[in-house]
Order: structure tokens, then sequence, then C-alpha cells
């Protein structure tokens, strides 16, 4: 992935007056995003399976800026309340919560507000789809996602690392989830979007795919727009996700091959 | 597609937040230039060969203006003989966030495919980002990733060694500093004025280049003159604590040693500051925001009644200006002092470039001039050129550029030239200048949205759409007109009754919401007519072509058709989309002429009959209601077709055929109000005429009652009635004045939007709700109502602006403001011909009529020409005779005689040229005599035995 210089500088306040006085170009004439991105580009993935020992699969995600960790649990048997066992598959159960420092400012409370528990309610349903759950019957998977850092496309990013997780704990799938935010600026549509994209005004997308069976697993969208625009939009997502799958692919077959070599010795 | 290799984070703060960006860094950024052999660019903008010539750079080169340069003169660039220009990212941002017009003029340069403008996108390149260095301000850091960008671009083009000269860069900066480090790092640079200068291509060029702060460049004596403006943070302080009143500053039109600063306050609480003299005014132009401090109550002044202009030959700054100051400071009784204040800061400079005329300086060799500006309340400015002898007499434009304390003029440029004084082509433009009437051509972004040609109607568009080309449809309009947007057709159904059809051409099939034409279109608001000129809303191409609904051609239309019954009910009503083949396209005459003629008995006619007999009955019925008949007189030119002088004028001639077409333009359009109020309760775009306040009739029930006739105004209908039956014996003009005054009480109608908006009332129509539906070609709002209509019948879809209220109505301010102007200027075309039409016929003596009674002057309306003038009763080099003004009546005693509304006078019309800016009609009274007053007739010289116009 070619050199990575990653330098911390103090900013300019030029930039914050430049938002203020005419709102940001999310999209220049040339067709460069404000990080320099073309409208299809996705952001530098970095990932690493296995990265906890206790846990029966992690992973660690970079997307750009928005970093996550997920840890998966299970398949154990039914914790709690016995009521929630079911007897022809596994329960899931997501917990999201955002580490209080991963936001320009401090956040208050991790996890348990409104958000996040919506969050959580979407991961649910998105691997619910996903798991072969019916293969463990009267037990229950838990799947743990924290944001370390916050730069826009949190779900995308969550769901993506939870499937290198559940990979990971060796549980099986039908096939990758991957996930992808899109926005529409001008006509055009914009693939994972940043934290300052997010913010602009954009109505956006998030997307979960199955890319093999070409399935949604989710689909989320709480701005307003055209719906002569959602199907260009949903198709970009779906490229997006996609590219996505091809990256994670990339990353569980490299880490198998790590993995196997101290075995091998 | 390559991935970004290095990746780089940009960190911004301000407050307590720290925001983290990514910024990519790309090594797929071509440098668009034709030469360049590395870069896999697709096309290029910047051309292998540039030809620019300098007698400084006699290499071929391209020009990389810093950000100053672009925003100090964006005149120069804007200019044909600027190309390749690289306009980096750097620039366009900090343009962008510095001014917002000016980015916007960038960007249609940048669009123009023969200004060779090429955007590099340096912040994004691997070898031309830099990051700001500890200690370095923001503005530093730009300057230098500028220089570091014309390093790149000097170096990359040298690789690329073609067999011809090596293409080299040079940099454009007016900072010292920069230019200084710039030459250190080998790069060529220059000052834009050395550059300009340079330049052998156009030599008038450096006329338009803006003066810099420069002390090179500073040509006022160092006496300081003015009071210094207070900086910013100080007048908000002021403004917070009450010391100082925003507000803006209108300067007088009379005299240019006052002005008032209107001050809005909340609700009702607005009010006006008067300010005087040259102190006070303290550098503020026309129209911009100021602060304001009252001055204690015991300097209070009387606003001065003096006429004064600022004339004669440049005054010296150090000269006193006492004597005229003097002049204003009469003193006056305690009652009639108004609030008094003085200019501490300004808020906001509302500068635009203006039109006008230049005074050259006495000394010939000077480059110093002064100008004059057409409209008086601007203050004269002085400019720098070499071209004086040139612009003599010529109409140019100049726009300001800063108002040292020291000068007691503005500093300016010239902008460019409009032609010679006095030049019809020349005055329009001033008059569309004047009138911010947008007029330029259309740009390439613009045009780059119209269909190509050749068009043809193609299975894709007749989706949603009926065919109704097999329909007999025809158009009626005024002679010579290209632009037909409505169509009408009428056929006996089986049942009896009949289907009448308005067809309006479908222009917002052509032009889509939010594209670039669009934006031109809403911007426009309008077509604007003056005589002989039209200045188009949309490009020629759909105004006079695709859209119009010409005869025998293929074209598509938004159409709205009812069923109706012998009596004019409308049963049915229903809109839809449709292609139709006009069958004719008739003038007024045409049309009438086939009414008339018994012997024709072709589908065209019956179909003209029908609808003219339905049309009477329309009339008939909507007057009944109340609707109102008014008069004004309209002047049509007889244009010489080889000279486009007005050989003779005429008022516009009205036939049954006019209104009939009206009656269904009136129909369709109140139909669609009710539609797609119906539809769109919070969006809908109407028109409203609101029902003038009682105070407003006050001069016509005067005039009337002079007259014995009585006129009721309780309600449109007894306005209406009362009109009809008002007459005086052996006076069969009466009626015609008295509605002449009345049109002059109504209010303007406005467009609005519904959900804005609680009363929908057409007072003028008597309708209960209105929209303007039939002329999309020539109105923006059509074209927004056509939208809205086409989304309820659901044969277009919607886009958020639509759907929004209160971007509707910010839309239909512009489109208010730009009607509102639109009339002025055709009003001020139709006095510029005028003056002519008189100017060609000498002098002439003609009949008119008292219209209005005023305390100085009566104005007098002559019918023939539909012309008013004002006959003055004190004319500064005679001793003003004895005036007494009544009113009550209103009436006008000048010595023995009186003069009440509505007399019949005699005047003697001729052109009063003296000023060449303000040409103007005078007229002096023939009839009745009043020793001293008025004058003998003058001999008209015939007209017959007087040489043709220019032959």
């Amino acid at each position: 992935m070619g050199n990575v210089v990653q330098r911390q500088t103090r900013g300019a306040l030029r930039f914050q007056l430049f938002r203020k006085m005419a709102g940001l170009e999310l999209l220049s004439d040339q067709g460069y995003r404000l990080d320099g991105r073309k409208a299809t580009e996705l952001r530098k993935f970095q990932a690493r399976m296995g990265v906890f020992a206790q846990a029966d699969g992690s992973a660690y995600l970079e997307q750009g800026n928005t970093k996550a960790l997920a840890v998966v649990y299970g398949p154990h048997e039914v914790r709690g309340s016995r009521s929630r066992i079911r007897h022809d598959q596994a329960v899931i159960n997501c917990q999201y919560s955002m580490a209080t420092f991963s936001t320009a400012e401090r956040k208050r409370r991790p996890h348990g507000d409104r958000k996040s528990t919506e969050m959580s309610l979407h991961l649910k349903q998105t691997f619910e789809a996903a798991v072969m759950t019916q293969l463990y019957p009267r037990s229950q998977i838990d799947i743990y996602v924290k944001i370390l850092q916050s730069d826009g496309g949190n779900y995308s990013v969550c769901v993506n690392a939870a499937t290198l997780a559940v990979i990971d704990a060796g549980i099986p799938m039908r096939d990758y989830v991957c996930a992808c935010t899109v926005g529409f600026v001008d006509e055009t549509p914009l693939a994972d979007l940043c934290y300052a994209e997010e913010g602009g005004g954009v109505s956006s997308l998030a997307l979960a795919l199955l890319p093999r069976g070409g399935q949604i697993a989710l689909l989320q969208m709480d701005a307003r727009l055209h719906q002569d625009h959602l199907e260009a939009l949903i198709e970009a997502a779906m490229t997006a996700c996609k590219g996505v799958s091809k990256v994670l692919d990339q990353v569980v077959r490299q880490h198998l091959q790590e993995a196997s070599v101290p075995s091998a010795e | 597609m390559l991935k970004s290799k290095t990746f780089v984070k940009k960190t911004r703060s301000g407050g307590v937040m720290k925001i983290v960006r990514e910024h990519y860094l790309r090594d797929d950024i071509w440098c668009g230039s034709e030469v360049c052999t590395e870069c896999k660019q697709e096309s290029t903008a910047l051309q292998r060969d540039p030809c620019m010539e300098s007698n400084l750079c006699s290499y071929p080169h391209y020009v990389i203006p810093d950000t100053n340069v672009v925003l100090h003169q964006i005149d120069v660039l804007e200019d044909q003989v600027i190309r390749n220009v690289i306009i980096l990212q750097t620039v366009l941002a900090e343009v962008r966030h510095r001014s917002a017009p000016i980015y916007k003029r960038l960007k249609d340069i940048v669009h123009e495919k023969e200004k060779n403008f090429y955007t590099f996108t340096n912040e994004h390149h691997r070898e031309t980002f830099i990051e700001r260095e500890p200690g370095e301000s923001a503005n530093d850091r730009n300057d230098r990733a500028i220089r570091v960008a014309a390093k790149w671009y000097s170096e990359h083009l040298k690789k690329s060694e073609s067999d011809t000269d090596p293409l080299k860069v040079v940099l454009l900066t007016n900072d010292q500093g920069n230019k200084q480090k710039a030459e250190e790092s080998g790069l060529l640079v220059y000052k834009c004025e050395e550059y300009i200068k340079s330049l052998i291509g156009n030599p008038e060029l450096v006329d338009r280049l803006a003066l810099s702060n420069d002390d090179k460049n500073d040509i006022t004596s160092s006496k300081v003159l003015f009071p210094e403006h207070l900086p910013l943070s100080r007048i908000q302080a002021g403004l917070k604590n009450g010391t100082f009143l925003q507000g803006t500053f209108r300067a007088s039109r009379d005299n240019y040693l006052e002005a008032t600063v209107f001050v809005q306050g909340e609700g009702e609480e607005s009010t006006e500051v008067l300010i005087q003299g040259l102190q006070n005014l303290n550098r503020s132009v026309y129209q911009d925001v100021v602060a304001v401090q009252l001055l204690p109550r015991d300097q209070w002044v009387v606003p001065s009644s003096v006429v004064l202009q600022d004339e004669g030959a440049a005054k010296d700054d150090n000269e006193e200006e006492g004597e005229e100051e003097k002049e204003l400071r009469v003193s006056a009784a305690e009652a009639a002092r108004k609030p008094t204040g003085r200019v501490v800061g300004i808020i906001k400079r509302n500068w635009r470039p203006f039109c006008g005329m230049l005074n050259a300086s006495i000394i010939k060799e000077s480059t110093r001039h002064l100008f004059t500006p057409a409209d008086r309340r601007i203050p004269r400015i002085r400019i720098e050129t070499r071209q004086a002898d040139a612009l003599a007499g010529q109409r140019i434009m100049v726009a300001i550029d800063g108002w040292p304390k020291h000068s007691r003029y503005p500093n300016g440029h010239f902008v460019r030239t409009l032609g010679s004084a006095g030049d019809k082509e020349t005055e329009q433009q001033v008059l569309l200048l004047e009138h911010d009437v947008p007029h330029q051509a259309f740009s390439q972004a613009v045009l780059s949205f119209l269909p190509t040609m050749p068009w043809e109607i193609t299975p894709e568009v007749m989706v949603n759409r009926e065919d109704l080309r097999s329909l007999i449809v025809c158009s009626v309009d005024p002679p010579g007109c290209t632009d037909i947007d409505d169509a009408l057709h009428c056929r006996e159904l089986d049942n009896g009754n009949l289907e009448v059809g308005v067809h309006i051409a479908d222009v917002s099939h052509f032009i889509r919401p939010g594209n670039a034409m669009d934006k031109e279109a809403a911007n426009r608001g309008t077509t604007v007519y003056l005589c002989g000129k039209r200045i188009d809303m949309v490009p020629e191409l759909l105004s006079s072509n695709l859209c119009s609904l010409r005869s025998n051609v293929e074209r598509l239309a938004f159409s709205c058709i009812w069923e109706i019954n012998h009596e004019a009910e409308i049963l049915k009503t229903r809109f839809t989309k449709s292609v139709i083949k006009s069958k004719a396209s008739l003038t007024y005459a045409e049309a009438q002429m086939r009414i008339d003629d018994t012997t024709q008995t072709d589908d065209i006619t019956k179909n003209l009959r029908g609808l003219n007999k339905l049309a009477k009955i329309l009339k008939k019925h909507r007057i009944l209601k109340g609707a109102l008949t008014l008069s004004s007189l309209e002047v049509r030119f007889h244009i010489d077709s080889e000279t486009h002088d007005p050989i003779d004028l005429q008022t516009k001639e009205l036939m049954e055929t006019n209104s009939m077409v009206e009656e269904f333009m009136l129909l369709a359009n109140i139909s669609v109000a009710q539609k797609i109020f119906d539809e769109f309760p919070d969006c809908a775009m109407l028109r409203k005429h609101p029902a003038p306040p009682p105070s407003n009739y006050d001069i016509l029930l005067k005039a009337a009652k002079s007259k014995a006739v009585e006129i009721h105004t309780d309600s449109a209908k007894a306005l209406a009635d009362s009109l009809d039956v008002a007459r005086v014996d052996g006076f069969p003009y009466f009626n015609t004045l008295l509605r002449i005054l009345a049109t002059r009480c109504m209010m303007q109608a406005v467009y609005f939007c519904s959900g804005m908006d609680s009363d929908f009332h057409h007072y003028g129509l008597a309708s209960p709700i209105y929209t303007h539906f039939t002329s999309p070609i020539r109105r923006y709002a059509d074209i927004i109502v056509h939208r809205l209509l086409a989304v309820a019948i659901a044969a277009d879809k919607t886009y958020p602006d639509l759907m929004d209220k209160q971007k509707q109505s910010a839309l239909s301010n512009n489109l208010n403001y730009r009607h509102k102007m639109s009339q002025y200027a055709q009003r001020a075309s139709v006095a510029f011909h005028t003056q002519l039409f008189f100017k060609s016929r000498g002098i002439l003596n003609e009949e008119g009529f008292v219209l209005f009674v005023r305390k100085n002057a009566i104005i007098v309306l002559i019918p023939k020409f539909g012309l008013e003038g004002t006959v003055f009763f004190d004319s500064k080099n005679k001793a003003a005779p004895n005036v007494v003004f009544d009113e009550e009546g209103p009436s006008l005693t000048v010595e023995q005689h009186t003069f009440h509304m509505f007399d019949r006078v005699m005047v003697t019309i001729s052109l009063d040229a003296s000023n060449i800016q303000h040409q103007k009609i005078r007229m002096s009274l023939i009839e009745p005599v009043i020793p001293g007053v008025s004058v003998s007739a003058p001999e008209v010289e015939p007209l017959a035995k007087k040489p043709r116009l220019d032959r």
C-alpha cells in the first residue's frame, strides 16, 4: 500500500473561516473531494485480525480516520434470561459503543444512549442476515464493537470490523458482510463518506451487502432524496461494497497465511 | 485507478475543537498542457503555443497569478487577450472564501474553452503539496504553496521539451516579499502591472488595472481630508451599545453634499438620519451599508432644498470646501430639524462598475482624469488612463478601487468603453447596466445545456405526453414576434359542447432544474423588451426556435384543455404535456381580418370565430365580477428599417383579437393557479395584486370631483362601474384620462409563495387566485409554475428546491425585483427613443392635457405621443411668477390663470441637449397665454421640406 506518512499538526484557522464563509465545496469541478479522493474512491484500509487472545474472535479496522475494534464471543450457551433461547437458531447479541475520546469533543456516555442502541440494533439485524445461525441452536453469539476514533461511516466500519472478527472466531457466514456509506452531491454519488462530508448537508445512505449473491443485509437512510436518484445511489453503494469485500478478502487471506506459518514449523 | 501513494493528516483547530482530516496526495493529477508527453491526460486546456506576446517575456509561457492578483485584477483576467493561465487550487480556494462574486467570475472564465484556463489541483498533488511550518502564517504558507507549484510547473515543462522553445511559466504577484522569494528560488516572476503593461496585444488593458495601494500610485496629496473609518470591531461594539446606528447610505440626487442613511428599525420603527457635508459623509457611496453616529441635538439641521452638483474641474484636495457647504447651513425652525449624524465607518461597500463619462483633465498630458457617473448619486471617480482623447465623448464603465482618506474623490479604474454617447447602442447598454439587467451573452456553461441540433421528437420525449398534432392549433401574436409561447384551438365535440385548448411552450422540458441554464434564467427572471431589442431570458435557440410554437413544425407544449358549453361555462378542465403542430401563426390584425371576412370558412377561421365568441362571453362575466379595465398609453415606434431610427410614434391599437387571446390566457392562468394551489398549498408560486389603500384614490377622487363626476372606490366592482359611466360632454378623452389616473393609484402585482402569505386576491382581475403560466419563454415564474403543474399531473419529477417555501419565496423576491427593473428599463428605453424622435423632428407644438398639478409645475400628457412632460413655472434665469397652489382643488394659479386637472393646454416640445448625459424633453406653455410665462408658438418647420434623416 505504499509508504505511509502520518503527521499531526496544529491546524489552520483559515480553514475554519473558509467553512464559515462559503460552506465546503464537497466536490470540486476537477472531480476531487475535500480530502483529494475521487467520487468513487474508498478511504485507506488497514486491518488486523486476532488482536486479542482471550476472545474467540477479534479484529481491528481503520478506514481512513475511523478506527474500530470488534470482539466476538461465542457461540456459547445463552446467558441471562432463558426466555431468549431460540430452539432452531443462535441468538446474536450486539453492543455498539464509542470511546469517550473518539470524537473531537469528549463524549459523556460511551454507550447506552439512543444512537448507540439504535446502532446496536442495526448491527444485530445485519449479522442475523449473514451468520448461519441455524447451525447453533440454543446458543448465543456476542459481538462487541467499539469505535476508537470517529471520522464518518461509523456503521459501515463497525460492520466491516465485525465481519473480520466473526471470521476470526470461525463462525460460518453466508458471505462477507460489507458495508459502505454513500452520499449524493451535485448529481454524483460519493463513496465512503468522511465526517466532513457527512456533516456537509449530503443525503447519505448506509448499505450492508452480501456481495457474492448481491443481497442487501441492511439499507438505511435518514435524509431526503429524490426517488429517481435512489437507484443510482444504491448502485454506487453496491459497487463500493464490492470494493470493500475485495479488501476484506485480502486481509483474511493474509491473516491465514501468517497464522499458518508458525503452526507449520 | 491509482490509490493515494502518500497520506498526510491535516489538522485544523479553532475554539476548543480539534478536527483531524485526511488529506490524500495523488500522482494522477496532470499538468494540463498540450506539450506534455509525460502526463496521461485525456484533454488539455493549455495550448502548445500560448500566444501572449509580451515585451518582458518574449518566450512562450503560461501565467500563474496569485490570489491577490485574481481578486483585484479580475477585470483584466476576463479580457480575451489573457489566455493560457494556470489557476492553482490554493488560489481558487482563497478566492472562494474571500469574495463570492469574484469566485463566480473566475469559474466562468475557467469554463470558457477559448480562454484556455486550467485549474491545477496542487494541494493534492504529491509533489506540490506542502505543510505549514511552525511559525508560518496561513497566508505565507499559501504563498509558498503557489511558489512551489510554479516551480514544479517550470521543471515539469522543461522535461517534456519539444523541438520548439521550452515553455516557461510566469508567476504574477503584487506582493514584494513573495516576489523576492520567488526570484531567489529561480522563478520568473513579475508584478501584475509590469506584465500587463508589457503585453503587445492590447495596450488598452493597462487602464483596466485596478489601482493598488502602492505608494507609487498614490495620486493625492498627503493632507488628510476625511476622518479615519473605525475598525469593524469598534463599530460592532458601538452598534451593540447603541452609540452607532447601522443603515443603508442613500445619497441625494440633487445635492452631492447631502445624504440620508436609512436605518431599518424593528417593525415600523425605521428612521432616516440626515448626513450633511463632505466630512460627515466620510467617503460613503450610494448603497453602502454604513455605521452612523448621531450628532448632538443642537447640531441637527434641515434638509436643504438647494440643488448642488459637483461640477467643474477637479477640485484640489486642499481647497476649502467651505463656500458650498456654507450655503447649506440655512437657519431653520427648530421643528423642521431632522436627526443628523455623521458616518463613522463602512460596514459593507456595495460598489459595482458605474457607467458614465470622462471629464478630461485640463492638462493635456495628464493621465489622471475625473469620471462623472450617469447616476447623480454616485460621486465622481478619479481614474488613470492614457487614452483620455479616445475616451472623450464615450460612455465608459469605471469600477471604484478605494477611497483613501486624503483624497477628495474615490480612485477607480477603467473597465471598458460602451460606445459613443448619444449612440443608440451605447445608450441601450447604459440603461441596461443602470437598471441591473443581466444582458451579457450566455456563457459557455449555460449554452452547454442546450439540446443538440438537429433536434427531433424521440420516443422518450413522448412518454407522458399526448399527441395533439392533428388538432387545428394556431397562434395569434403581435407582428414580428419570434418567441411565440401560446397557441389556441377550439373544436366542437360530439355532445355539442366545445373543446378549447391553450397550448403553452414546454420550456421546462428543456430547462432542467439546477443546471447552469436554469440558474441563469432564474437570475434573469424575465426577458426585457426594449425598443428594437430584446434581452432574452433563455438562449435564442430555445426562445426563437425550439420553444417557439411556430407554424407547421412539431413542438412540445403544455396544454390546458377545457370542455366548455356555449354559455362559456367550464365543464371540465384537464392539463397534459403534449406535442402540437401549429397550423398558422397569425398577427392580431390577420386574425381579426379572418374573423371579419365572412367569405372565409376554412377550419382556422372557424376556430377563431368560436374562440372569439367564447372570449366575449368570458370577458362579460369577468367584468360583471368587477375586473378593472385600466388604461395606460403605450406607444409604438415606427422604426426605420435601415437606420433603425424612430420615424413615427403611434399609440398601440387594441383589437378584438387581442382581448380574445388575453381572455383565454387569463382563464388558463386561473385554472392552473387553482390546480397547483390545491396540489401544493405550501409552495405554489402565485401572483397577487393587493387592493390599494383608500388614500391612494385621493387624487382620482379630487380630479373627478373637479369635473362633477363621482367615483366609488369601495370595491373593484364599484370602481369599474363608476369608471364606465364617467363621461363629460364634449370631452371624449376624459374617460381615458380618468382610467390613466386610476392605473396610477394601483399597487404593484407581485409573485409570492403560497405558503408564506394568506392574501391571494388579484384586485385588478377580480380573481381569488392567479398565477402566470402562459409565457414561460419570457418569464421565469411561469417555468416554476410549469414544473409544479407537471409534478401535479405526474408528468415530471420534483426536486427539493421546488418544495422549499423559503427558497421559493427568495426566488419570487428576485423575480419581482427583475420585473420592476425591466419595466423601468423599458420606460427608459421608450423615453430615449422619444428623445431621438423629437431630435429628428425639431420643435413641435402639440395639444395636451394637465394630468397633475404640482406646487411649481403642471404635468402635461400629450395623447398623440403618449408623452408626459413637466412645465415648470420657476425657471432659473427668469423671475418667478406669482404662483399659488391650492391643494384641495387641486389647482395652481399662475398670475391670473388657474390650472385645474384635465385642462387642455398647448405646449411646444423640444429636446434639451445641454447636458449630454441627461438629455430630456422640455415642454413650455403656449396656450393659455400668460404674460411672462408662456412662450409664443415657434415656427414649426414643415416636415416635408426637411431632408430625410441620414440620407
